[in-house]
């Protein structure tokens, strides 16, 4: 699944830092894909999803099960498709979203923000995982809110702190930071801290800036 | 619509006149209008508001034609922050976040952990039962404050006394067992922080047996209380199809009839071998949401003695994974200043054993990688389902960590509660939603 194969707990390389912040240098993640059979309950997922919207193999770029976990990655412009799909599917019936979790991977080119939604299905007792990428220079996905009202704030959030914009979303502003913000603050590129620190003339940088954190 | 707050410049720089969102605007447009609606600005700071909430109100008389919640003012970066510390120090942030329910973010955080590392079945049974117990214990604190304060709120002050007298208890368990009272970290990655301390589980039975006896106080008190259900029955409506469209779990949910309970429909910690029952009522009002709350205490108290019985029988037995390269030391004494270092762990790194020195150093400055991956770990909370979403790169800090958080989603149902009921009835539903603003905001 995972190509980053353990090399032992303690697997530091590099500068041998044990200063604690030796991990900081991030590597792309590649998750890969997974063929079937799934697993589980996934497999019927799959195949009903897959009976009840032709254009599956156009609009599921991948599928991974890792850690008995299921994510259907799905193309941005199918994501409304696909999830409407789910949610009233009487075999799939994934009726709660949990939200959105943005995550930023600043080295995967051309798909550097991620949206991920966990749905979970209360008649059948099931989770499975939507993920949808976009380009960090056309931040734009279809909003759910439509589909789930409770993706209101959590799409305002993954706007707030990753800038992803949702298009659709009945009031995109933030909702955490205060709203003349500049920046996304979880985004990669914007530092712990963010801001500097003025004390009567003093700076001080943001704590990811500091020597010992480099 | 302005976007932008002003500003203004000034020797230290600019400096924002905060006025929040589309507020200028919209007083604008209400001097436009020839009705009588009244915008009213209710928080942050507002005894009733149940935290540093804030709410923005319309009104018509004192019937309130629209509702939005202002969150933010407790966003403290938890999230970014643990992004640059090791994945067991994570643990310490996450526990800041619903500070009513600690030991649930921890829990729902190491079962991510430990589902990332795939040592999910290794975890220790004695563990897994203090976990347990002390999730149960804090469900019990949690709820007390969530009934206490909903009952100051809406002006009944006894109960408050009672309830916080028997937070004050668990509280007390807390600090005999971690050291600390709020905020412990102490559930960790592949185990606890270390072993319940000689005469616990004794302590732990006698303050149940308490509990059993003065939670009657607080029942004689509000249950059939008339002037206590004219402010709840029938008020902060939210029905089944209102709850799952918007992805509300917990007393909520429950009161809408919906037996969903995460420790049932998805057993973790191994909650299904203990013998308890799932609180339901029908009534999708604050009434219901209260009854909920009181029953299940009682749950949790049948729970806490099957814990003590099976601890009982676990007595000796490891509380930390045993692979040395995981397992964060959990040897530590309890002081008359709080938790701290063992004096027998520090001899054995010190004086015996050189490799047992070297996994200190390593776990304690570097930490311990996380094979690249990503879970989603679900806990059943007092406020419903806290979920947490973890992505690996292979290192050893996480590369993402994201709470869903059950105050913050659960937050979002004040306007289908309030919205054409009267403006008192409004602190009756925010309180049952019972919303902690640490952890909406984190």
């Amino acid at each position: 699944m995972s190509d980053s194969a353990q090399k032992g707990s303690f697997g530091v390389s590099g500068t041998g830092d044990t200063s604690g912040f030796g991990g900081l240098v991030r590597t792309a993640i590649d998750t890969g894909s997974t063929e079937r059979p799934y697993g589980g309950y996934f497999d019927g997922v799959a195949d009903d999803l897959e009976r009840a919207y032709p254009e599956f193999s156009d609009a599921i770029e991948r599928v991974v099960v890792d850690r008995g976990e299921l994510t259907l990655h799905v193309k941005r412009e199918r994501l409304v498709d696909v999830a409407r799909i789910l949610r009233d599917t009487e075999s799939l019936r994934f009726e709660v979203c949990l939200g959105v979790s943005g995550v930023h991977y600043p080295d995967q080119v051309g798909r550097e923000l991620h949206a991920v939604y966990p749905l979970l299905s209360m008649t059948h007792n099931r989770r499975i995982r939507l993920e949808v990428s976009v380009p960090d220079s056309d931040p734009h996905l279809p909003s759910l809110v439509e589909l789930w009202a409770g993706n209101n704030w959590h799409e305002r959030e993954a706007f707030d702190m990753f800038g992803i914009i949702f298009d659709g979303h009945p009031g995109l502003t933030r909702i955490l930071m205060p709203d003349d913000w500049p920046g996304h603050p979880q985004r990669k590129d914007y530092p712990l801290g963010g801001i500097a620190i003025e004390y009567k003339g003093a700076t001080v940088p943001a704590p990811s800036e500091r020597r010992s954190y480099k | 619509m302005t976007t932008e707050a002003s500003s203004r410049e000034t020797t230290e720089g600019r400096v924002y006149s905060v006025t929040g969102g589309d507020w200028d605007s919209l007083v604008t447009e209400i001097g436009q209008t020839k009705e009588e609606r009244v915008v009213i600005n209710m928080g942050p700071q507002h005894p009733s508001t149940h935290g540093v909430l804030r709410l923005i109100l319309e009104l018509e008389g004192e019937t309130v034609t629209e509702a939005r919640a202002g969150i933010g003012y407790l966003h403290t970066g938890i999230e970014k922050n643990t992004e640059y510390r090791t994945w067991t120090q994570g643990v310490t942030f996450v526990t800041r976040m619903d500070y009513l329910a600690p030991l649930f973010n921890e829990a729902a955080y190491c079962l991510g952990v430990e589902k990332l590392l795939g040592i999910t079945n290794d975890v220790p049974e004695r563990a897994t039962v203090i976990r347990v117990m002390m999730m149960e214990l804090n469900r019990i604190s949690s709820h007390m404050v969530a009934l206490g304060t909903g009952a100051l709120e809406l002006g009944a002050l006894s109960p408050m006394i009672f309830a916080f007298r028997e937070r004050e208890k668990v509280l007390d368990l807390f600090e005999m067992i971690s050291g600390l009272r709020m905020n412990m970290a102490y559930i960790r990655p592949g185990g606890v922080a270390q072993d319940i301390p000689l005469g616990a589980v004794a302590k732990i039975r006698e303050t149940v047996k308490e509990l059993r006896h003065n939670f009657k106080d607080n029942e004689k008190l509000l249950v059939g209380n008339s002037i206590w259900m004219k402010r709840t029955q029938g008020i902060g409506y939210l029905d089944l199809a209102g709850c799952i469209t918007l992805g509300v779990t917990g007393p909520v949910l429950r009161s809408a009839g919906m037996p969903w309970d995460l420790r049932k429909t998805e057993p973790y910690c191994g909650y299904e071998n203990y013998d308890f029952d799932v609180i339901t009522t029908d009534t999708c009002d604050v009434y219901g949401r209260f009854l909920i709350r009181m029953q299940e205490l009682e749950q949790s108290l049948r729970i806490i003695e099957q814990a003590c019985d099976k601890l009982g029988k676990l007595a000796g037995a490891p509380v930390m994974v045993a692979d040395k390269k995981i397992a964060w030391p959990a040897q530590l004494s309890v002081g008359g200043d709080g938790m701290g270092n063992s004096l027998n762990h520090i001899r054995e790194i010190m004086g015996e054993s050189m490799e047992a020195l070297i996994h200190h150093f390593k776990l304690v400055t570097e930490g311990f990688s996380v094979p690249a991956g990503q879970v989603y770990a679900t806990v059943e909370s007092p406020r419903g389902e806290t979920g947490v979403h973890l992505v690996s790169d292979g290192g050893t800090h996480p590369y993402r960590v994201h709470f869903r958080e059950p105050s913050f989603n659960n937050l979002q149902s004040t306007a289908a509660m309030s919205e054409g009921g009267m403006i008192a009835d409004i602190i009756g539903a925010v309180a049952s939603i019972d919303p902690v603003m640490g952890g909406v905001d984190r």
